[in-house]
């Protein structure tokens, strides 16, 4: 390993939650997804980093914060592949991978412009058909999303 | 939400979808009771459709109930930019039951979340038309003496009709065969194809529309081939007068025959059809305020002697 490898491309956390193996194509999508926006605490987003494992990966760390499982598993519809790293001074005390939800409430836009819930002030609803291939199917329409499909809002 | 509400074929069970069938046959044999006396039913067709609101009112005036609604959205606060939501609230107030078309799919069922009165979908845009699923099966047992066993031929726009893919899902549970018949373009979704082979149902699929299709069934469901279902107009004028039955192709089928048909019709069944004994779509929708009647009486739980 070269000697520039050994430095860390992104600061180390002391408490909190680190989010590793992020696609770059979604790192800004994951943000979004667990409201990085609304949060004060320190957050520091890598995007195009080198990776072993894949071609190119983000990070997102997040000073003092630990999420609830329902709210990281949104993270499977974009990334299911990441993974949590859970942060106490300064050691990883638990690696956590997420699970794509039976249901997902809000966030994903159905794409059917006839659709009811694009035409009412109202809450998407989704059940989740196939959790591997990540198939959607509109709870109200009753449109079936594939992965590459889904839109979020 | 009203558990009594019926949005969906899917909704039913197979014992739910008996059930039904035994309460239409009750309402054939007498079709004038006055069980909703008292009781005041809306029916709010945000979407026009004379056919199924007639049928759904007649149904209403031949228990003895009360009507209030409209046939046309324009004339409703929708225009003004109401929510579908506040119609319902507002609506709940003074009606039993709420029968509801709209253009939007997926309507009916929120409207069953936001009302606390049941509501009977009479169609949400291209996605669910449960009672015309349920005339349609009434019409089946009604001509065929069951429903177990029997082999259904559908023929026209198996993609996009919304009937034909509520059929399927209806008689799923009484071991059809089914014979499938549509141009290349608007042959079944694999959905539907999947559907079956998950439930062992046996189905064929066929392009042509020759009498070999027509003689091994029991019913002939004809559906409308539209125009404006087609990418490729060139693709609608080879096929748009090859799925039409005239009465020389039933020559050779079977005694028990019938067919049937959603209508409105266009040009897909010959009028020589008409005076065959066979021919059975005005009946059909004859029995649809029978079932209709059924259905209202159903969700309002109203015992039917």
């Amino acid at each position: 390993m070269s000697k520039i490898r050994k430095e860390l491309q992104v600061a180390a956390l002391c408490n909190g939650t680190a989010i590793d193996h992020i696609p770059s194509n979604v790192v800004f999508k994951v943000v979004s997804l667990l409201e990085l926006d609304k949060l004060g605490n320190p957050i520091t987003i890598g995007n195009n980093l080198e990776s072993k494992k894949m071609q190119s990966k983000g990070i997102i760390k997040i000073a003092d914060k630990f999420f609830e499982e329902d709210v990281v598993n949104k993270i499977a519809l974009v990334a299911p592949n990441v993974v949590l790293n859970i942060i106490k001074d300064y050691a990883v005390v638990e690696k956590k991978r997420v699970s794509l939800p039976q249901t997902i409430k809000g966030i994903v836009k159905c794409n059917n412009p006839k659709c009811i819930t694009n035409n009412e002030p109202m809450p998407t609803f989704f059940k989740v058909v196939d959790a591997d291939k990540i198939e959607l199917r509109c709870h109200y329409c009753n449109l079936k999303i594939k992965k590459d499909d889904i839109i979020l809002k | 939400m009203s558990n009594k509400s019926l949005v969906s074929i899917t909704d039913y069970s197979k014992e739910d979808i008996l059930r039904i069938l035994k309460l239409t046959k009750k309402f054939d044999e007498n079709p004038n009771r006055r069980l909703l006396e008292g009781k005041v039913c809306a029916t709010l067709f945000f979407e026009p459709s004379t056919r199924t609101r007639l049928s759904f009112e007649t149904a209403v005036n031949r228990l003895g109930g009360r009507i209030i609604g409209f046939s046309d959205a324009s004339t409703t606060s929708s225009t003004k930019g109401e929510t579908l939501k506040d119609t319902i609230l507002m609506v709940n107030n003074y009606a039993d039951l709420i029968i509801m078309r709209h253009h939007l799919e997926g309507a009916a069922r929120y409207a069953t979340e936001v009302s606390s009165v049941p509501i009977i979908n009479a169609g949400d845009g291209a996605n669910q038309h449960p009672t015309q699923t349920m005339l349609d099966i009434y019409s089946i047992y009604k001509t065929q003496g069951k429903l177990e066993d029997l082999t259904i031929t559908i023929v026209g726009d198996l993609k996009y009709g919304r009937t034909v893919h509520s059929l399927i899902i209806g008689m799923s549970h009484f071991n059809p065969t089914f014979i499938f018949v549509a141009p290349e373009e608007l042959r079944l979704p694999d959905t539907y194809k999947n559907f079956c082979d998950e439930k062992d149902i046996k189905y064929e699929e066929h392009i042509d529309f020759s009498s070999e299709v027509i003689n091994k069934a029991d019913i002939l469901y004809m559906t409308r081939v539209q125009r404006e279902r087609f990418t490729d107009l060139m693709e609608y004028e080879k096929v748009k007068n090859v799925y039409i039955l005239n009465n020389s192709m039933l020559s050779e089928s079977k005694d028990n025959l019938k067919i049937l048909h959603p209508l409105p019709r266009v040009n897909e069944i010959n009028q020589d059809v008409d005076d065959s004994p066979k021919a059975y779509y005005f009946e059909q929708a004859k029995n649809g305020m029978f079932t209709r009647e059924a259905v209202i009486c159903d969700a309002l739980n109203i015992y039917v002697e």
